[in-house]
């Protein structure tokens, strides 16, 4: 065969270019991180560089520390006098655990949703202009229901409850209760928005609503997702963390992960062989 | 690999497995009887052949079913999800290949003469050569062996020298004699069958180095079929 002729096989060969997360500016750098609970070691040493404007996702069993470690990156385990965290860090190299730091401002940057929606018991409207009154962002009424009109649309339920934003939003269903945590947690502005669960309450529907709004949010947001669901992570994230027993085993590319992970740890997992 | 949590699991994934082994063994055995058919012009055996193809068929349809009920029921991911995926590819390649030795035994109907010794050699000798190498890549997917895998991928190029070779003798028949010519295009067409069965072992080949290593080999392979760019001159 003539060499300088077109070689249509290597083509085909070349496998597509993966999404280069490296290429993508670090949101949230760590190293070096443990956590105790009192004597008992949570995390080990995990080193782990999160992109912006992408969804990573950390998967494992259950106690394998990925939400403790999730619960970090707000500093969120203050508030278990027995836990301890070491090592450090750093949201856009500012270091969260630096003693002068602000952990209130700390949380406005760095929203969470929980596994069990959890709104106040107070009106839809006032779930959502709760953050941003507190935190003086709007300088007038008219702003304040800009904010909350803005917000509730971003999260994908202001359609469903524009007629009664006065109504009490416990009195959603499930899946629309969560948009309204998502809803509240971006009223503030944040940077990065965590998600511990944040469907395993939900039916399939309110599911697929919550992952469709989870990967429009990426475009403005650096979202960090613990799930249960390995289907969910592949769905919805660009990174996949995968942790056991309180070490980060292989973090990479999710469509890499999940069709071709490198440590047996995380193919045993995946497939469903563990334990 | 240890076992699935779910038993169930492990035992379709098994069940995957066998009826592939079957399938393959199945299409060596067609091929190899096709030739023999073909070069003893035996009219019986090849109707038997023809017949024996419906089961070749069957079986992929079967692999095929099986394999999207386990995704559409165990979502299998990794090493689970390649298993899947390469019996889907490789059956269809197996069918495809007992599409080929099929269509070699319909020809043996149209050897109305008796066939030019060397013409045989070189036809056997393809048709050897394909039957090991598919013996090769069956061998290497069950042991899931992906350097053997690459071996044979490799060595596809003894089949398309050899191809190369028949082409051009059967040409020098025609050219010497045409009333040999219809029997020659058909021989032109039995040799192009083993070659095309030496290309979907290497698709399988392909498919058991990706089943293993979750990625496709980084090569471009070598080839040797020249006859698609040789000039036919007139003596």
């Amino acid at each position: 065969m003539d060499s300088s002729a077109p070689r249509l096989g290597n083509a085909i060969l070349t496998p597509p270019e993966p999404i280069i997360l490296q290429q993508r500016p670090v949101k949230i750098q760590s190293r070096d991180v443990t956590v105790h609970y009192g004597a008992k070691q949570a995390i080990h040493d995990l080193d782990i560089d999160i992109p912006d404007r992408a969804v990573s996702a950390f998967i494992g069993p259950s106690g394998c520390g990925k939400s403790t470690f999730l619960r970090c990156i707000n500093r969120m385990n203050d508030t278990i006098p027995i836990a301890r965290v070491g090592g450090k860090i750093e949201i856009e190299g500012q270091d969260i655990y630096d003693k002068n730091l602000d952990v209130v401002q700390l949380r406005a940057r760095v929203g969470m949703v929980f596994q069990k929606p959890n709104p106040f018991p107070k009106s839809i409207f006032e779930n959502v202009a709760y953050g941003p009154r507190i935190h003086g962002l709007a300088s007038s009424k008219n702003d304040l229901d800009e904010i909350v009109v803005t917000s509730l649309k971003r999260a994908g339920l202001f359609e469903e409850v524009k007629d009664r934003l006065a109504a009490p939003g416990t009195g959603l269903s499930g899946g629309q209760q969560q948009r309204l945590c998502i809803a509240r947690a971006i009223s503030v502005n944040p940077e990065i928005i965590l998600m511990d669960e944040p469907c395993s309450a939900l039916d399939p529907i309110a599911t697929a609503r919550i992952e469709e709004l989870i990967d429009d949010l990426r475009q403005n947001f650096c979202i960090v997702i613990v799930t249960h669901s390995m289907q969910q992570a592949a769905r919805v994230s660009q990174l996949t963390a995968f942790f056991h027993l309180g070490n980060l085993v292989e973090v990479g590319d999710t469509d890499a992960i999940f069709t071709n992970p490198q440590e047996k740890r995380t193919q045993d997992y995946i497939t469903g062989r563990f334990g | 690999m240890s076992d699935h949590t779910v038993k169930a699991y492990d035992d379709e994934l098994g069940r995957l497995k066998t009826m592939l082994a079957q399938m393959g063994g199945l299409a060596e055995e067609q091929l190899a009887r096709a030739i023999d058919a073909l070069t003893r012009r035996d009219t019986q055996l090849a109707d038997l052949i023809i017949a024996d193809d419906a089961k070749i068929d069957a079986l992929e349809l079967a692999i095929e079913e099986r394999s999207v009920t386990t995704i559409a029921k165990r979502q299998p991911m990794a090493s689970d999800l390649r298993e899947v995926m390469s019996a889907i590819r490789i059956s269809s390649d197996l069918e495809r290949i007992g599409d080929l030795a099929k269509n070699l035994a319909k020809r043996t109907h149209a050897m109305s003469d008796s066939l030019p010794r060397q013409i045989i050699t070189g036809l056997k000798r393809m048709s050897t050569l394909a039957q090991e190498q598919l013996q090769d890549v069956l061998d290497a997917y069950t042991r899931k062996d992906a350097a053997r895998a690459l071996e044979v991928w490799r060595s596809d190029e003894e089949i398309d020298a050899l191809y190369n070779s028949v082409f051009r003798e059967l040409l020098t028949y025609m050219m010497e004699d045409p009333r040999t010519i219809g029997l020659c295009a058909h021989l032109l067409f039995a040799a192009k069958n083993l070659e095309r069965i030496g290309d979907h072992t290497t698709n399988i080949a392909e498919n058991v180095y990706y089943l293993v290593h979750g990625k496709l080999i980084g090569e471009e392979r070598p080839k040797k079929d020249l006859t698609s760019i040789t000039a036919i001159d007139p003596p």
